[in-house]
């Protein structure tokens, strides 16, 4: 098991599978497809990240840089976390951007679902995490990677 | 840091006007915590901008927290515009995306619409992502402080006019301008508008705008890039031309990466009152050649259902179009045509432009040309019309990187666009 320590946006703990996107995660690329016409699955619309392209995001780590694009990416967020079809969690390796954040507390304030956000986890972390390993977000912070 | 609140805005979000301001007061005081932001300043510009413009049901929870708001009492404290509106009769549509556009996508529209009309949309002519030309007249002056979202309202903004935004979601815009106040961070500082890198461009001949902005947006992702050698092609005045230029490239590097200001040097206004000096220590440098260019522009995924399918549609005009391009434009598929002795496109093909800008140019002489050759203008959001996989069977051409980005546009550059449109040919040379 390795640990990383992050900073707490949005309070929490989870476990979960990880979804690693390595390049920057376009929100609302990433959704609206999955949003609009109801799949179960939330797979990833978003043809420009060949990390997760058509890959389930519902109930994942999300693990990833920042995310990029339209400035609608939190309005899109806080409307997963209302309907339910949120990550487990969101795990920035660099300090969240404004976007993100938004969406974040949006989703924190405005919903009751749980959705642990932790930032400036660093680039070791993106580094060393995988699809598909067992993430665990506490309270305070800190990641557990294991698997 | 922890935000340090006047007395007024902590009695806000101690519940002095109830609960719902209290809980807005409670979402920028988060978002500025998480910046670091130290403390709330005044928005100071006449306008607001939203970024939110459709009535999808998809986003009905939008349109709940919205009334819940408005139920409370809460409106904006300042007039905005609005994104462009997702439909236009006069756009081709087959029967069957009519009945997906209107059955099942935008059934909350009316409803939507009204809402913004009670928060204070300014009016029905002020729905565009181009809210800052002069013919539509949300101009923010240097220096303001603005509460906005739309990527490429905010990277205009910023950069060409010298306004300060961050790079707000929609929903945040909003609170903003119902406060009247948003935390002071990144954008909003004179030290988060400094330059990370120095992009220089070496380009044999003037590069296309949003060819350039997708390579920067996709290289600095969310940092500031002072831009040398554009001045070359550009000159030293924001005219009209170059206007649109700068228009079009920050839509693409705030699509493609997330960038909210670019300085260019010896041209935009903080490059030319403060030159290097806005360059950080330690900047990282990108070289932008032709082969760069080329080898972006080559990394597109085309995710057409048949990716040798004839175009069946053109969108010009993402974000909407100048009065000055809408010109150039109709000059250029005019002489096109005549060389190549044909009277009308020979794709179907919309430009986008704002309700103002269109009624501008209609009082021109142009505006009967472009009809005759068959385009059709609209104030559609073309990235909204797209936003439904029966978009994907249709092989839609754009000159975009943002539309692209965000659907299964196909991009040309907009030489490959005249082209084709105009022949019927493939745009590739």
């Amino acid at each position: 098991m390795k640990t990383f320590q992050g900073r707490v946006i949005v309070p929490g703990s989870c476990t979960a599978e990880a979804l690693v996107s390595r390049g920057g995660f376009n929100t609302l690329a990433s959704y609206q497809m999955a949003i609009q016409f109801g799949d179960k699955k939330v797979k990833c619309g978003d043809q420009n990240n060949a990390d997760l392209y058509k890959k389930p995001m519902l109930g994942k780590a999300l693990c990833l840089p920042m995310t990029i694009g339209s400035t609608t990416g939190g309005m899109v967020l806080y409307t997963v976390c209302k309907i339910g079809k949120q990550p487990a969690c969101m795990l920035f390796s660099e300090s969240i951007d404004s976007l993100a954040a938004a969406g974040a507390i949006l989703g924190a304030v405005w919903t009751e679902a749980e959705m642990p956000v932790i930032d400036r986890l660093g680039e070791d972390f993106l580094a060393y995490v995988k699809d598909g390993m067992t993430l665990t977000v506490r309270e305070d912070g800190v990641v557990e990677v294991t698997g | 840091m922890v935000m340090v609140l006047t007395p007024e805005q902590q009695a806000l979000l101690d519940g002095e006007k109830g609960e719902a301001m209290a809980k807005v007061v409670k979402t920028l005081v988060m978002y500025g915590n998480a910046f670091d932001a130290a403390r709330m300043v005044p928005v100071t510009s006449e306008y607001g901008h939203t970024v939110i413009s459709f009535g999808l049901k998809a986003l009905t929870p939008l349109y709940d927290l919205y009334q819940e708001l408005l139920d409370a009492g809460l409106v904006s404290g300042q007039k905005f515009t609005a994104d462009p509106r997702p439909l236009d009769k006069h756009v081709p549509s087959s029967l069957l995306e009519d009945i997906v556009f209107k059955k099942i996508m935008y059934t909350h529209q009316d409803r939507y619409e009204a809402q913004l009309e009670q928060f204070g949309v300014i009016g029905d002519d002020s729905y565009t992502c181009t809210g800052y030309l002069p013919q539509v007249g949300n101009t923010p002056r240097q220096g303001d402080v603005l509460s906005w979202a739309e990527s490429s309202a905010v990277v205009y903004a910023n950069s060409v006019l010298g306004a300060r935004c961050n790079r707000n979601s929609g929903i945040i815009e909003l609170m903003g301008s119902i406060a009247g106040f948003v935390p002071e961070f990144g954008l909003l500082t004179d030290d988060g508008r400094k330059a990370d890198w120095i992009v220089e461009v070496r380009c044999s001949e003037k590069p296309e705008a949003q060819l350039l902005g997708s390579a920067i947006g996709m290289k600095v992702l969310e940092d500031v890039p002072y831009v040398r050698g554009l001045d070359r092609w550009l000159g030293t005045d924001l005219t009209d031309e170059v206007c649109g230029y700068l228009k079009d490239f920050g839509a693409a590097t705030a699509s493609n990466g997330a960038v909210g200001l670019y300085h260019i040097e010896h041209l935009t206004p903080e490059a030319v009152q403060q030159g290097e000096a806005l360059i950080r220590e330690n900047a990282r440098v990108y070289v932008i050649d032709d082969a760069e260019l080329a080898r972006v522009k080559a990394s597109y995924p085309v995710v057409w259902k048949n990716p040798d399918a004839a175009p069946a549609l053109c969108f010009i005009g993402c974000p909407h179009l100048t009065l000055q391009q809408l010109t150039d434009w109709t000059q250029r598929i005019q002489d096109a045509l005549k060389q190549n002795g044909l009277r009308k496109v020979t794709v179907p093909t919309v430009f986008t432009a704002s309700t103002p800008v269109i009624r501008e140019f209609e009082k021109t002489p142009h505006a009967k040309k472009l009809k005759r050759s068959g385009v059709v203008l609209s104030y559609i959001c073309p990235l909204m019309y797209m936003n439904n996989p029966l978009c994907k069977r249709k092989a839609v051409i754009t000159s975009s990187n943002k539309l692209r980005t965000y659907t299964s546009a196909r991009y040309y550059t907009e030489p490959e666009i005249l082209r084709i449109i105009t022949t019927g040919k493939e745009g590739k040379q």
